[in-house]
């Protein structure tokens, strides 16, 4: 009776434009002078490029892996790009006045006005552009308290110390195939240093841009929270439609010492290919923190509802006595899209906390999996696990998988684990219909319900945005 | 407002609804009353436009074919069904709910949507009329109800909406005298000249608080007898099986 319009995802991505914009490539393939090339161009003392070189000599030994649920075709590494940045962002400019207006536009265009930012209070952006940082924003404020947020290459010249001191300390160069291969080619990301007792008095973020074809993105992010201090960092993700697959592979390290609290978010709205399963992100990161000290606390709250395949699990070590982790997820998948997504636990101090609320929704012929590890050590004692799983289906053509590891090594600990899978009921739509919302309005409004103890978790300014992207991500999925 | 000729409503080729003539003025409440599986629910359901059943004949509301219109239009064009289940929709705030309904039911009409706060003072004096704890409000919709909060949730929702033509599917079942008094009441005080009701009901004494203006009886898919009040004291004395050997 009702007439169910045909909705083509690739019209509904309204980020899937592209900046035209001369760049600075590296030559393709990955070797040596690559790597080279990457360190030249940022200007990297040597111990960086000796780090790099020693990643890269151990990805010579590594094989990827796949035992992952969602398969795809070889990625053939040396056809890629490692490194593309605008010209204009060669020499880093010094203000936001200097910034290409190119990239100012293509910011705007994507909801983040760089500019009008100075007068928005409230949240301090890192704009990443392909391969370069091209603009922070605060930097000055945040400066008076101490503060340091700025790309993490400035970092590793302005602040090697910091630096070398963590990276590679929670996600080491010989860690798997992917992390392995983006310390060898990492080329921008955020570094974040909050010093001892300070509250971050705004929201940090990151918003990341592919733009350039044939291009892989190799993010590198590193947030150090010192004794007795507080920040909440988002990040957000967009990139153009493409018929190839491209490649996102980030490692994100975190760091909580002594009575800090990182509270780390994102919303990852890579472009998932098209509802035949056509080109799509690539999207597989190390995500890692480490309650390193005692009465620490690290919050992961993810909102995935791009890319062709996600397959990521950050991840908790909670080291520090008393420490507490917790990872909060919405992962949603349509038509041909693909997710392996969950988190580790990792218990090694006495007392520790972890919670996981996990939401996988599924829509079309799509494939969601949660995978997850709660390894609660021998010394580990009076330590707790909850984790939530809950499945929700649309059609009859998509997956829904849970895959929980649970490894408790002492008696005073305790792991509770639930999980359900359900259906959207017909029963609800008829209602939610029967109250005059239409068919689109009526799923978005229930799946917004099933995500809601997620999507609190998100810090206000991007809860509304996360609400509406939760909706059109599954636009079209019931006829 | 409503009109209907010669309905006949069949789902999995089972033939429920067969023949089915009813006509309802502005200012009118009409009861229906009816043994188990006579049709009741099916005729609210196609009222209100869910998918899944073979209809033929004719439903004019307002003087129009209602056709194939969709759930929600129907519902934007002023017809409000009260479940008899009403269903649970978890982490969806019941009062966030009504006004997302509310204010796409004013856009539909042309009229201005509400903001939260003018929202929120109707909501409370509404609910406050009807004897609802305010509490319930903030509540998930539906979730955890007792089968009297969720029906004096349905009344609410209706006084608010404000439709044109209701359609209260077996609201009084399951309620004590005092919840079945505050919707009787929700009913009264929600009559106008301009709005129509139709009633679908097991028993009297519902129609005891309402003054029904007709109350017809439905078997086996069709109006078997139409009269007034007294037809449904007559009727809750010999019961149905009464009617049919007089009918």
């Amino acid at each position: 009776m009702k007439t169910q319009k045909d909705i083509n995802t690739q019209e509904d991505y309204k980020y899937g434009f592209t900046t035209d914009i001369e760049s600075i490539k590296a030559p393709k393939g990955l070797n040596e002078n690559t790597i080279k090339f990457i360190s030249k161009i940022k200007k990297e003392p040597q111990w960086m490029l000796e780090w790099r070189l020693k990643a890269f000599n151990r990805l010579k030994k590594l094989k990827e892996p796949n035992w992952q649920k969602p398969k795809y075709p070889k990625i053939n590494y040396q056809d890629l790009y490692y490194y593309s940045a605008p010209k204009s962002a060669s020499e880093k400019p010094k203000s936001l006045d200097e910034v290409d207006p190119k990239l100012i536009e293509t910011y705007k265009k994507l909801g983040i006005p760089l500019q009008e930012q100075k007068r928005l209070s409230g949240i301090a952006v890192d704009a990443v552009f392909d391969s370069v940082s091209v603009a922070t924003t605060f930097k000055d404020e945040l400066t008076k308290k101490g503060i340091i947020f700025c790309p993490i290459s400035e970092a590793i010249i302005k602040h090697p110390d910091l630096v070398k001191k963590y990276i590679g300390s929670v996600i080491p160069i010989t860690d798997h195939y992917f992390a392995t291969l983006n310390s060898a080619v990492f080329t921008d990301g955020s570094f974040v240093y909050i010093p001892p007792n300070v509250k971050c008095p705004m929201e940090l973020s990151t918003y990341f841009r592919i733009n350039a074809s044939e291009t892989g993105q190799f993010e590198r992010t590193l947030i150090i929270a010192d004794k007795g201090s507080y920040v909440s960092y988002l990040e957000g993700c967009t990139a153009p439609m493409r018929d190839e697959n491209q490649l996102h592979a980030a490692n994100v390290e975190l760091i909580a010492l002594d009575d800090a609290e990182i509270k780390y978010s994102t919303v990852q709205n890579w472009y998932p290919g098209d509802k035949n399963g056509v080109g799509g992100i690539y999207n597989f990161v190390t995500k890692r923190g480490a309650c390193r000290g005692k009465n620490s606390k690290i919050s992961w709250t993810q909102v995935e509802t791009g890319s062709a395949i996600t397959w990521k699990y950050p991840s908790c070590i909670l080291q520090g006595d008393n420490s507490v982790g917790e990872f909060y997820s919405i992962a949603i998948t349509n038509n041909h899209q693909k997710a392996d997504t969950g988190t580790k636990m990792i218990h090694l101090g006495k007392n520790t906390k972890s919670k996981i609320i996990s939401k996988g929704i599924s829509a079309g012929s799509a494939d969601n999996t949660y995978r997850g590890l709660v390894d609660i050590g021998r010394k580990a004692l009076n330590s707790r696990n909850y984790t939530q799983c809950d499945s929700l289906l649309m059609g009859n053509k998509c997956g829904a998988h849970t895959v929980p590891y649970i490894k408790n090594k002492n008696s005073s600990s305790t792991v509770e684990h639930e999980a359900t899978t359900s259906k959207i009921n017909d029963e609800q739509l008829f209602y939610c219909n029967q109250r005059g919302l239409n068919q689109e309005e009526a799923v978005s409004l229930i799946v917004n319900g099933f995500c809601k103890e997620v999507l609190q978790q998100l810090p206000m300014e991007f809860a509304v945005e996360a609400q509406k992207l939760v909706g059109i991500s599954l636009e079209g999925s019931v006829g | 407002m409503l009109e209907i000729k010669n309905l006949k409503a069949s789902i999995n080729d089972k033939e429920i609804l067969k023949g089915l003539n009813i006509s309802i003025k502005p200012g009118e409440l009409h009861a229906i009353m009816g043994p188990n599986g006579s049709g009741k629910s099916t005729l609210a359901n196609v009222l209100s436009g869910k998918e899944g059943y073979k209809i033929s004949g004719e439903i004019k509301y307002q003087g129009k074919n209602l056709g194939d219109i969709s759930i929600d239009e129907r519902a934007q064009k002023g017809i409000f069904l009260a479940f008899q289940y009403p269903t649970e929709i978890p982490g969806v705030n019941t009062s966030n709910f009504l006004r997302t309904s509310l204010n796409k039911i004013k856009k539909a009409r042309g009229e201005k949507e509400l903001d939260a706060l003018s929202f929120i003072k109707i909501i409370k004096e509404k609910s406050k009329e009807l004897g609802m704890d305010e509490k319930m409000l903030s509540r998930q919709l539906n979730v955890g109800f007792s089968g009297g909060e969720k029906k004096k949730n349905e009344i609410l929702q209706m006084k608010i909406l404000d439709p044109n033509l209701v359609i209260l599917d077996e609201t009084d079942s399951g309620l004590d005298i005092d919840a079945l008094k505050t919707v009787a009441n929700g009913v009264n005080t929600s009559r106008d000249k301009k709005n129509s009701f139709l009633v679908i009901t097991h028993y009297q004494r519902l129609l005891n608080f309402i003054n029904p203006d007709f109350v017809h009886v439905l078997a086996d898919g069709k109006i078997v007898k139409s009269g007034s009040m007294e037809l449904a004291t007559q009727l809750e004395k010999s019961g149905y099986k009464g009617l049919y050997s007089n009918a």
